[in-house]
């Protein structure tokens, strides 16, 4: 009976969601142009430059190849996305990290403890041999993604969760390993505070809140786009050091 | 196309929060409808024909049809990594429930479901 | 052929969806989840978010199904219906 009713909500909701297909635009039928995202896109969302391209929609004149190496680009990133995620929309982003800390934080509250929980499990030699090997390569792709955030796919995000797996692949092969709670939480509290100074910085000297205030150089180069890959590694380091403190708080107990 | 999979994936997901009767199911079918959710958003800003919203030496020409949209791509990027702290926590919970209560089915727990 | 590919992976993802939430042990189910989270990486890849892909696959594929094996075996084996 249970289950007849729950195929019933189920199916009533897929029902409902399929309708409500009728209203969002079809897969891959998007104008992009009609969107806010074209100001994004086009790198320039300024009001006056927006006005002017709405009013000559004849856009496909202006060649996009300049792009490319041009100087000034508004924030310089080549990868959209990060500059998104850290340079419009920074101060969202500011409250996303806060909202992981608060979750590492009630997962420290609920599991935490001083002492390492042991299973007695002695882990097999060639992962524990392996494991000294992988473990630099693996923090050191993932700073590379990191720091290569505003490049290539990838950024803050991603790279820290990849550092976090070679603290899990390190408490797998060894019985003894334990993290102290002090140095990822100094870690992860720098990094919030000087994510935090980064955009008082630009309060101070170009009048928003993580302005962004250095020259942001050619696009596709390694030093460009002024302070997102400063701002990419702030955040790297600290999901890095809070998903490994979770993973610490997993794996202690009190006592 | 990838929205019908993301809305089966949800009603997948909704059944089982509504039939399973052990948390860690619960917790699971969660998780199910956190990856659907992503995948619809995404699909919500595909351009048919579009490109990785990065900018190469090899370009597009212009906007229209070129790139697919940034913006639910920046919202998923951040929504992921929040997810993985919420399910962290929602298992740290089972944990201890199963240290309280020996059991993780809701009907069999003291208190809980008479 | 990309086509072809995407429904393919929607059939594997609802057979594992499935298979997560029906499954008898939840070892199964933590793994049929993770096999729905890796499938997702490649729809994500055809809707060209590779931003969204690594983080997925990062995130979704490998450190949830850690956290979920971690504290399922810090409670015995959870409880098998």
């Amino acid at each position: 009976m249970r289950r007849l009713y729950a195929i019933l909500i189920a199916a009533g909701f897929v029902y409902m969601m399929l309708s409500f297909l009728g209203v969002v635009p079809g897969y891959g039928n998007i104008d992009l142009c009609s969107r806010v995202s074209s100001s994004f896109l086009l790198k320039d969302v300024s009001e006056q430059n927006a006005k002017n391209w709405l009013m000559a929609k004849g856009l496909e004149t202006k060649s996009i190849e300049k792009v490319y190496g041009e100087k000034n680009k508004e924030d310089g990133c080549a990868n959209v996305v990060t500059s998104i995620v850290v340079n419009y929309r920074s101060f969202d982003t500011l409250g996303e990290v806060t909202v992981l800390f608060t979750a590492a934080l009630g997962v420290g509250l609920i599991l935490g403890g001083t002492r390492r929980k042991k299973y007695g499990l002695l882990p097999n030699f060639v992962f524990r041999e392996s494991t000294r090997i992988l473990v630099p390569l693996i923090i050191l792709f993932g700073a590379y993604i990191f720091v290569h955030g505003h490049l290539t796919p990838g950024g803050g995000f991603p790279g820290g969760t990849i550092i976090a797996a070679a603290a899990l692949l390190l408490y797998l092969a060894d019985e003894e390993f334990f993290l102290s709670k002090v140095s990822t939480g100094a870690l992860e509290g720098s990094m919030g505070g000087l994510y935090v100074i980064a955009g008082l910085l630009g309060l101070a000297i170009g009048g928003y809140f993580l302005y962004n205030f250095l020259p942001t150089g050619r696009v596709g180069n390694l030093i460009s786009s002024g302070i997102v890959p400063i701002v990419y590694t702030f955040i790297g380091l600290k999901v890095g050091a809070e998903l490994s403190g979770l993973i610490t708080d997993l794996h202690s107990e009190e006592g | 196309m990838v929205y019908w999979i993301s809305i089966i994936l949800m009603g997948i997901g909704i059944y089982g929060l509504l039939t399973q009767k052990n948390l860690f199911k619960q917790l699971i079918s969660l998780a199910i409808i956190d990856t659907a959710v992503n995948v619809f958003i995404i699909a919500a800003g595909y351009v048919e024909g579009g490109k990785a919203p990065i900018y190469t030496k090899a370009l597009p020409s212009f906007l229209k049809g070129a790139f697919v949209d940034p913006l639910p791509q920046a919202l998923v990027l951040t929504a992921i990594v929040i997810g993985v702290g919420v399910l962290a926590l929602g298992a740290a919970l089972l944990v201890r429930v199963k240290e309280k209560h020996k059991n993780l089915d809701v009907e069999n727990m003291k208190g809980v479901g008479e | 052929m990309m086509t072809a590919l995407v429904v393919l992976a929607g059939a594997i993802m609802t057979v594992a969806a499935v298979f997560a939430v029906e499954a008898k042990k939840i070892l199964d189910s933590v793994i049929a989840m993770s096999v729905v989270s890796l499938v997702s990486v490649f729809l994500f890849i055809a809707m060209r978010a590779p931003d969204v892909a690594i983080t997925e696959a990062s995130v979704g594929a490998g450190l949830v199904t850690a956290v979920f094996l971690v504290a399922l075996f810090r409670m015995k084996g959870g409880d098998e219906e």
